[in-house]
């Protein structure tokens, strides 16, 4: 196992023996599932007639390497000087004291050191990063190196037990987006996050790397992720996106999380997001903007599961299955008359037991329980501790059903005012 | 209804930008702050007020930049140094960022010792009970409600300016020392001068600074409003300043008392105010100023290393999950606080010294804000002009020729 920090810095020497210099960068291909380093940069000794220069040293032309120095094989001639390539991943620059995502810890962290693995492979050289040192032994390697000898170093390193993330679950953060796709970075594994860790690991992002992650991911993830970070952030991430992409995460979202994000948008932006919505949506999240934030229709869902009250379980469960996508946190279905006025609640549970035959009137909860929409949230957060509710539906003036009001909602309701 | 949410949200952005740098300016007028104006007051009468003037710029310069530095890259500024300097670097900085601020807690307990001594509480009872109120405000995540009521207690300070008006001070020659600079060349006016300016623009204040506009998210198009908050706040701080050094200079100095040994040779200050009260005013604002920048001084060191070595820091996490956050974080309470408790210590020194500390650490500082401020792979547009550049390359010089003929002093 070989150590970035210690590669840094060692002397090379070409096949007549003689110094080029130090090596000051490694560059690697982003390959999967591992990069594979393919250049040495060796930053030559200028003197008075030569300035400088990064040569690039290929892998292959290493003859031998020890922890004091480079030998090559080749000489100082036949080296040409290293071109940059936003295609290759720069260790030191792009890798070494930067932020990077865990995707197993689900956070994001520092790196303090790369930890390279050397194979043999026809008796050349090979050399892979092999994982992320984050812990106190890469800070002390990066601290002494130099300065005290190695062997102590070794020693030091030895009593503490190293905290490391294996490649695999490094995700790399590039703000330019178009580096970001010619490193072949894909935060595909994110999508696998559940939305509430991958929001936490955006808000520790700073906002041009976020875009950056954004930008390769679906309308979907995004969405989900918009509704559990944190609210302050949100405008500017939207921001961020334009308008087209903004408007198909909106579109994505729970119409109420889409609602309070959009009362947080300057009017302009908000009408301009609607304008380029699909129009239903559009129509729907319209109206639930309508309503006071901080009453029964602010919290409200327009996404909810209504039958008519004449209906039977089968024919319930028929339509249920029906659907393309339930809603979230889905316990409840109600009932509706001919009219669209509200005519109780039966638990998804009690769908399950009933025979098929049974008239779904037979098996709503009593009492009916309703809000109107223009309750304060106090009544709503009362009413849901009273009767140990998990959702409770939300009617209008003339008692038509408009939405519904589930746990979630009032559980982040009452974490945030804590 | 549309007109009053267009309000809604203007008001909201408002508020959303107004508050870091009016909050780090009122931080800054701590413990040692307050005695380092009120010593400039009592030694050098109206002399020192014409540094203010240079002082206020380089503050507006130097606060700007880090604010800048926040909203542009959305980064911290011991992140950013991490970043771009490395490791080792990053470390040493850290190490003497501990150091400087490890003197200002000290500081902030001195000043709840000697404020509390004026009402007959011993400091053998008052700092330990005020170490272990601030350690438990800040861990139980319970300071938000608290910030405000420190932030009110603030106007303390207008009683500053009340009482220099009603002292009667000379203002022609008040006035005389703001258009005519004097210096001189004795090392007691060279310190006082790195004190002062380390009492103004604390190194640790332009981390905490650009960490508040990270926090509170504000992006570039209201960047103009925190450019005003910023303003807002150095000039706020510059004003409080002025009429502290007024009132001693009017008072203690005219009387002939030079030197500050405790809170009630400082408190004479506000007599022309509160006469007999006096003593009584001085210790509420002091105890207030204090243990409102001991409650933000640990924690945002203990933040600030950890975010810039990358450990893992917060008091949203657990004990086991951020080890160094905590043991940094408690460390600097309980050895700030230990340190007052040393029998015969002289106080008013300590809070002094703990500014003249941050004068010598500052350069430093700035070198690293300006190179970063200067890279335009990292701040593009918004990179500093040559008229920011000069400003505080002029006070980075300036601080380093101080300490340099201050050396030369000590040493012929």
């Amino acid at each position: 196992m070989l150590y970035l920090s210690e590669l840094i810095g060692l002397p090379v020497y070409d096949s007549s023996g003689k110094k080029i210099g130090k090596v000051s960068e490694l560059a690697a291909i982003p390959a999967v599932p591992r990069p594979r380093v393919v250049f040495f940069l060796v930053r030559s000794a200028g003197d008075q007639q030569k300035r400088p220069v990064s040569l690039a040293v290929a892998l292959k032309d290493v003859n031998s390497l020890s922890s004091s120095a480079i030998r090559l094989e080749v000489s100082q001639e036949k080296l040409s000087v290293f071109q940059p390539d936003e295609g290759l991943l720069l260790l030191r620059k792009d890798l070494l004291d930067q932020q990077i995502i865990d995707v197993n810890g689900r956070k994001v962290v520092r790196v303090n050191d790369l930890a390279l693995e050397d194979r043999t492979v026809d008796h050349r050289m090979e050399l892979w990063i092999s994982s992320v040192d984050i812990g106190l032994t890469g800070a002390l390697r990066r601290l002494f190196i130099g300065a005290v000898p190695r062997y102590w170093l070794r020693k030091l390193e030895s009593q503490i037990k190293p905290t490391s993330i294996p490649w695999e679950f490094v995700n790399i953060l590039e703000p330019d987006p178009r580096r970001q796709l010619k490193l072949n970075i894909s935060h595909k594994v994110l999508a696998n996050l559940h939305p509430a860790d991958l929001a936490d690991i955006m808000e520790e992002l700073a906002p041009k790397e976020r875009h950056a992650v954004f930008t390769t991911l679906d309308d979907e993830t995004v969405a989900e992720v918009l509704s559990e970070i944190e609210p302050r952030l949100r405008p500017a991430i939207l921001d961020s996106m334009g308008l087209a992409r903004a408007a198909d995460v909106v579109e994505e979202m729970d119409p109420d999380a889409a609602a309070d994000l959009l009362a947080d948008l300057p009017e302009e932006t908000a009408t301009e997001l609607l304008q380029d919505m699909n129009r239903e949506e559009a129509a729907e999240l319209g109206e639930l903007l309508e309503f006071a934030e901080n009453c029964a229709g602010g919290l409200m869902n327009t996404d909810y599961v209504a039958v008519p009250a004449s209906a039977n379980v089968d024919s319930a469960r028929q339509l249920i299955s029906s659907m393309p996508e339930l809603p979230e946190n889905f316990t409840t279905i109600f009932l509706v008359d001919a009219g669209g006025k509200l005519a109780g609640a039966v638990p998804v549970g009690k769908l399950i037991v009933a025979s098929g035959k049974t008239s779904l009137l037979d098996l709503r909860s009593d009492p009916i329980l309703w809000v109107s929409s223009d309750s304060p949230e106090k009544d709503v957060v009362e009413m849901f501790d009273k009767y140990n509710l998990l959702s409770l539906p939300v009617v209008e003036d003339d008692h038509q059903l408009a939405g519904s009001i589930t746990v979630d909602d009032i559980i982040t309701l009452l974490c945030r005012k804590s | 209804m549309s007109l009053i949410k267009r309000w809604k949200v203007r008001i909201f952005i408002l508020m959303a930008v107004v508050g870091p740098g009016f909050i780090t300016g009122n931080v800054n007028n701590d413990a040692g702050g307050i005695y380092t104006y009120s010593l400039a007051g009592a030694r050098y009468g109206y002399s020192m007020l014409w540094t203010l003037v240079p002082i206020l710029i380089i503050l507006i310069v130097v606060q700007e930049m880090s604010a800048r530095l926040g909203v542009v890259t959305g980064k911290g500024l011991a992140d950013l140094i991490r970043e771009e300097f490395g490791f080792r670097t990053t470390f040493f900085i850290m190490l003497s960022l501990t150091a400087a601020n490890l003197a200002n807690v000290t500081a902030e307990f001195a000043g709840v010792a000697s404020s509390l001594e004026i009402f007959g509480v011993s400091k053998y009872i008052s700092v330990p009970l005020v170490a272990v109120f601030v350690w438990f405000l800040v861990v139980r995540g319970t300071y938000k409600s608290v910030e405000k009521i420190f932030l009110i207690s603030c106007s303390f300070y207008i009683t500053y300016i009340v009482s220099g008006i009603l002292a009667k001070p000379d203002w022609l020659q008040a006035a005389e020392s703001m258009v005519r600079p004097t210096i001189s060349m004795d090392s007691g006016f060279l310190i006082m001068l790195v004190g002062l300016i380390g009492a103004t623009v604390a190194p640790w204040q332009q981390f905490y600074l650009e960490a508040a506009v990270v926090e509170k998210g504000v992006d570039q198009k209201q960047y103009f409003g925190s450019r005003l908050d910023v303003i807002f706040g150095c000039v706020a701080m510059i004003v409080v300043a002025f009429f502290i050094i007024v009132s001693c200079a009017a008072t203690l100095h005219v009387a002939g008392r030079r030197d500050i040994t405790s809170a009630a040779d400082a408190a004479a200050a506000l007599q022309p105010l509160a006469g007999e009260y006096a003593s009584w005013l001085f210790a509420f604002g002091l105890f207030n100023a204090s243990v409102f920048a001991a409650s933000i001084l640990p924690l945002a060191t203990a933040y600030t290393v950890c975010e810039g070595l990358g450990f893992e820091a917060g008091v949203n996490k657990k004990f086991r999950e951020a080890p160094i956050f905590y043991w940094l974080y408690t460390l600097l309470i309980a050895v700030g606080a230990g340190l007052i408790l040393i029998p015969g210590l002289p106080l008013v020194f300590v809070s002094y010294l703990s500014q003249v500390a941050n004068g010598f650490l500052l350069p430093f500082v700035l070198l690293f804000l300006l190179s970063l401020v200067n890279r335009s792979d990292l701040m593009g547009k918004y990179r500093n002009s040559n008229g920011q550049n000069l400003v505080s390359g002029f006070t980075i010089v300036f601080l380093i020729v101080i300490t340099l003929i201050l050396f030369f002093l000590q040493f012929s």
